[in-house]
């Protein structure tokens, strides 16, 4: 076997056991009540994260580009309470139609 | 309007942004699938990480590092740091399902822990999870072997805006959290140290850092000075 599948399935094998890893919590520790609160916190906030990294990054450098642009589109809509496709169709638009312009 | 009609509308609602994710995932599978095989991954191969890696920050992470020239251990390290988010999301997760856990274990990725996440309601949040979990899937798998075979045909997601959607869909799926202030401080600190770290730290942990200011809210409601 090549040393390319092993990194393969190697990662296969690995990304399933994080996942199932979370699962392999006991209840009675997940839903403590000193922990429920920060269970219930962290993927919002890894969301978020992935949100800024998504949207500000490039590269591991900060960058400020046209999915800002399509970021603040988005951030307006959510307020005015507009439905998720006109959102996300929304803010991809702005980000394509500002590179087309470019 | 009736508590029936309105469940009704939630349920079409659900399927809709969950169909719509799906194939949003799609055209970025499309792009993986083809940057797979240009890095020098086999079609197998790519299609294997799509089915049994399934998470597509450690597909492209992998790809990536190999494409770059970089060794397989550090392909794999880096694929499995992005991987491990997925571990925090299933933690909140677990108490969702108490049957068909490997399955749904597997289906635990961004997309559908911020389509659960957003329903109180369990029944719900586990209907959101699963249709997110199969569109996604289908359509994730399907975009990879058709990228990895088409290749150079497929049009770059950037040119979609498609990099712009995936923030804007997270943004909407969060947004009716945001509106309870430890959610919102928690996101707001999660996102800021999140981006200081960008620079300093290898790609995945920057991301993984947000849960310290998810655990310093956490701590301080739990004291009652949120």
């Amino acid at each position: 076997m090549t040393a390319l599948w092993i990194a393969v399935l190697a990662t296969c094998v690995g990304c399933f056991a994080l996942k199932l890893a979370g699962f392999a919590l006991p209840r009675r520790i997940v839903d403590h009540p000193s922990v429920r609160g920060a269970v219930e916190l962290a993927p919002v906030a890894l969301l978020a994260a992935l949100i800024a990294v998504g949207t500000f990054t490039t590269a591991q450098r900060l960058a400020m580009d046209a999915r800002a642009a399509g970021l603040a589109v988005a951030a307006l809509l959510v307020l005015a309470r507009a439905p998720f496709l006109l959102v996300v169709i929304a803010a991809a638009a702005t980000a394509a139609g500002l590179r087309a312009l470019a | 309007m009736t508590g029936v009609t309105i469940e009704l509308q939630t349920r079409r609602r659900v399927g809709r942004d969950a169909l719509a994710i799906g194939v949003a995932t799609g055209a970025y599978g499309l792009s993986y699938g083809a940057i797979a095989v240009a890095s020098g991954l086999s079609v197998a191969q790519a299609s294997a990480l799509s089915l049994f890696a399934f998470t597509g920050a450690s597909q492209f992470a992998l790809v990536g590092v190999v494409g770059a020239g970089g060794s397989t251990v550090a392909a794999l390290v880096t694929a499995l740091l992005l991987g491990s988010r997925n571990t925090l999301y299933a933690v909140r997760l677990t108490g969702l399902f108490p049957a068909r856990r490997a399955l749904a274990a597997h289906l635990v990725i961004d997309e559908t822990t911020a389509m659960a996440v957003t329903h109180a309601d369990r029944v719900q949040a586990r209907r959101a999870f699963w249709l997110t979990g199969a569109a996604v899937f289908v359509c994730w798998n399907l975009a990879t072997l058709i990228g990895a075979f088409a290749g150079d045909l497929i049009a770059d997601p950037a040119a979609l805006g498609l990099d712009a959607a995936f923030p804007a869909a997270f943004l909407a799926l969060l947004a009716p959290k945001l509106r309870e202030r430890p959610v919102l401080v928690a996101a707001v600190g999660g996102a800021a140290v999140a981006l200081l770290a960008t620079p300093y730290l290898p790609a995945g942990l920057p991301v993984l850092l947000a849960v310290v200011p998810a655990l310093v809210v956490a701590q301080r409601l739990r004291r009652g000075t949120p």
